[in-house]
């Protein structure tokens, strides 16, 4: 019964779609428009129609009703509560439905709260929303639909991946999902001004919060990818530029770009064509990641459930938004007015400098990403690596660092290096004293980490200058936000130029009571026990490691699930406030000695690079949460009629 | 502006881009990578025996003339066993089939020839993996068909089953 009423919920809130898109064309037509007083509403239909249909899955999960067949392949009677509901969004159709009913009520929220912009741009923002929504819904409705039913019913359920049996990773997913959804959301915007031609600060300042808080997101849900990859692959590395890494870190970088240039748009009201083609390219690449994911065509080591012909629709569904989105864009961007001007030494330069970097950055990994495909197009099959990723990107992104070391400090419009001598000469000394430091501790530490310990550094500090001569209890709190995104950004980085310069690895085999040492570690194999999980079988390591007379148990295990077939490494991993100690554990020497392979590492100040991580993403809540509270204080009503 | 034709470059590429998608989607995947040797002569080499009653194997036994497949195995695969039978089928089909014995021991791959016969002219023993590695293999069982002339023609990966026999004999014949 739930799932038959959540399939026709699903099926009204299309025809609500529907609705708003014809009746945003009339709109855009000039015509009378009968339908248009129409489009508010059906947008506040068509969120709780969907917040319903999702509410009803989610039900169907927590019964396991196994007469669906969603639920019977992807659950089971003993799973524990929260994998049961996980499993709601743990699968394809659940995923998907999630996707459209985050974006539906995010619709009916801005339908309900937006009042900033003229409401002929919010219908029409509306109108293009709908029509997003619409291809997911036929996506769900004729392609996966999560509500089919099964006869006969199971008696108990299939199970879910072992590796989805991660409490993490069951939050993984969708957190990138509530990601791409802002930006799609940045998109109808962007769409809706360019119709109605009122690309302008008021438009900026709608935009503004869902670019944020889909950055955010993204922020987040990219942190937790690479820890989780670091610990569950156990390969050491906290990032492969793996197909399915990069699908993630091109939506951020097109939002951390468009997230800067909104900014510019809203106080400055400058950059207006090129903040409307980063909304355009934000989501394009979202979509690309989606497709990139959920179609398989790249190798990847993230083993998806791959189905060409979603893929297909996925694929068609991304030609079809971003095609049109750009012409549109070439067709109406002539008539969006030049912005006010501003000179090169100026935040708006900065920030220039700033989006002009994470563009070529997008380019490159673009290029990287999708060059395997070009090449088997030309019959040459190549993959392409770290060697290529790391080359092409990290010379930008020293620049970026430099660029992020003087802009937050510059003023709009204009402004004179003069004025900041003192930082300048500050800054270069910083850079200077800590590179001569680092290359007399270590001279054959190579150039990048060099570089990247002394910008780290001296961003670190650099960070905090906006707060300057500020009161800092009057200081808005977005200017904290940025203050703490940046400072971020120094942890990260120093964490990132730590691990890639100072690692030590030694790979041994021992047998229990032998020892090897690592960089004034002693690690003792103490024994080797079998242990058993839920639905897997491990061995388990017991090292024990030393060093000053402290002594700590690390315990990792090589896992083999069945159901389905498959080998996982948990790494041990031992944090100390200057690095990690990661140890991992092999399936037994082939040659059968009673030795153990065991690969150990010390990585020094490694968790820096996730605490970054958490830093960056917190500075996007503050600088969210004050941009709500000053909204909720003074109501702008009606004012878009002043611009 | 005044360029109104750059404003159709986003279009382009998305186009560009949906078009490398659909040619991925398109063709099917072909996840093994091949060796990057083939059409190129056997590297030189020159192996001992790998058991005793069957001769050792060098590149020069490989380019008189003849075409015929040569095998990577070991005793140790049980894929190879696997293929053990259509091995002897295609040496019934009148192929000459030669073989590289990886990381093996001379009484287990004359305990293998034993149990599932012996189909091959000559085997060479490849302890350390160089052979297999200079032709471009990275695992066993592979089988390599190689020209008259010593020119490594074809690689199939993985074991041989009984559907891939008549497509080996007819590149074995091809290469007449």
């Amino acid at each position: 019964m739930m799932a038959e009423a959540g399939l026709a919920a699903l099926w009204l809130a299309a025809a609500m779609a529907l609705l708003q898109l014809v009746g945003g064309m009339t709109l855009l037509r000039g015509g009378a428009g009968q339908l248009v007083p129409l489009i508010k509403p059906a947008a506040y239909v068509q969120g709780a129609l969907c917040a319903f249909a999702f509410l009803a899955l989610m039900w169907l999960f927590y019964v396991t009703d196994l007469s669906v067949l969603l639920v019977a392949s992807n659950s089971h009677i003993d799973k524990p509560l929260i994998f049961k509901l996980a499993g709601t969004w743990g699968n394809h159709e659940g995923s998907m439905l999630l996707w459209v009913s985050v974006l539906s009520v995010s619709g009916a929220a801005i339908a309900l709260l937006e009042k900033r912009i003229e409401p002929k741009t919010l219908n029409a923002t509306l109108a293009v929303q709908a029509f997003i929504a619409l291809g997911f819904f036929a996506f769900l409705l004729f392609a996966s639909n999560p509500f089919e039913r099964l006869v006969p019913a199971p008696v108990e359920g299939n199970g879910l991946n072992p590796l989805l049996q991660d409490v993490g990773l069951a939050f993984h997913p969708p957190t990138l999902y509530f990601g791409y959804v802002g930006l799609s959301i940045a998109f109808s915007f962007a769409v809706g001004a360019l119709l109605t031609n009122q690309v302008g600060p008021a438009f900026a300042r709608a935009m503004r919060p869902w670019v944020l808080a889909a950055w955010i997101f993204l922020t987040i849900g990219i942190t937790a990818g690479s820890y989780w990859a670091y610990y569950e692959l156990g390969w050491g590395g906290w990032w492969f530029w793996d197909p399915v890494e990069n699908a993630s870190l091109l939506p951020w970088l097109a939002a951390t770009a468009l997230l800067h240039s909104v900014s510019v748009l809203a106080t400055r009201n400058a950059l207006r064509a090129w903040t409307i083609m980063l909304a355009l390219v934000a989501f394009a690449m979202s979509m690309a990641g989606t497709f990139l994911v959920r179609s398989g065509i790249l190798t990847s080591v993230h083993a998806f459930a791959v189905d060409p012909e979603r893929g297909a629709f996925i694929l068609a569904l991304m030609l079809l938004y971003t095609s049109l989105a750009f012409v549109i864009f070439a067709l109406r961007i002539g008539s969006v007015k030049q912005g006010e001007p501003f000179q090169l030494i100026s935040r708006e330069g900065g920030i220039v400098a700033n989006n002009i970097f994470l563009s070529v950055i997008l380019a490159v990994v673009l290029i990287g990403t999708l060059y395997p495909l070009a090449a088997e197009a030309m019959g040459d099959k190549i993959s392409v690596g770290p060697p290529y990723f790391n080359k092409a990107t990290v010379p930008i992104a020293v620049l970026l660092m430099l660029a992020l070391l003087i802009g937050p400090m510059l003023r709009w419009r204009r402004d004179d290096l003069k004025r900041l001598k003192y930082w300048l000469i500050g800054g270069a000394a910083i850079l200077l004293c800590s590179g001569i430091a680092v290359w007399k501790f270590a001279p054959d530490v190579g150039l990048f980490p060099l570089l990247g310990i002394a910008l780290s550094l001296a961003l670190a500090v650099a960070a905090w200058l906006p707060l300057r001569g500020r009161k800092l209890l009057r200081t808005p709190l977005p200017i904290f936000g940025m203050v703490i995104a940046h400072f971020g950004i120094a942890v990260s980085v120093f964490g990132m130029a730590a691990e890639s310069g100072f690692s030590s690895e030694t790979l041994t085999a021992l047998a229990p009571g032998e020892s090897a040492e690592i960089v004034g570690w002693q690690v003792k194999l103490d024994d080797v026990n079998p242990v058993v999980g839920d639905n897997w079988v491990a061995i388990e390591g017991e090292l024990q490691a030393v060093k000053n007379g402290n002594s700590f148990m690390l315990r990792p295990q090589s896992r083999q699930f069945f159901k389905p077939e498959m080998q996982t490494s948990e790494a041990a991993l031992l944090t100390r406030w200057n690095g990690q100690f990661y140890a991992v554990i092999a399936q037994p020497d082939q040659e059968g000695d009673g030795r153990w392979q065991v690969r150990l590492w010390w990585k020094p100040f490694v968790p820096f690079i996730w605490y970054g991580g958490l830093l960056i993403a917190v500075g996007g809540i503050i600088a969210l949460l004050g941009r709500m509270f000053r909204r909720a204080k003074k109501p702008a009503k009606n004012k878009w009629q002043t611009t | 502006m005044n360029r109104p034709w750059l404003l159709w470059i986003p279009l382009a590429v998305v186009a560009f881009i949906g078009g490398l998608a659909m040619y991925g989607l398109a063709v099917p995947k072909d996840e093994q990578v091949h060796s990057a040797m083939i059409g190129q002569k056997l590297p030189a080499f020159s192996l001992p025996a790998a058991t005793a009653g069957v001769e050792g194997l060098a590149s020069g036994d490989m380019a008189d003339g003849k075409p015929r497949l040569l095998n990577i195995f070991a005793s140790w695969c049980l894929p190879c066993k696997a293929e053990a039978p259509y091995l002897e089928a295609l040496k019934k089909a009148g192929i000459e089939i030669d073989a590289i014995a990886i990381r093996d021991r001379p009484e287990d791959v004359a305990a293998f020839l034993n149990e599932f016969g012996n189909p091959f002219r000559r085997i060479g023993s490849d302890s350390e993996m160089a052979v297999q590695l200079k032709l471009g293999s990275s695992g066993v069982p592979e089988t390599y068909v190689i020209g008259g002339d010593g020119t490594i023609l074809y690689q199939h990966i993985g074991d041989i089953r009984a559907e891939h026999v008549p497509m080996l004999i007819e590149k074995v014949n091809a290469a007449k």
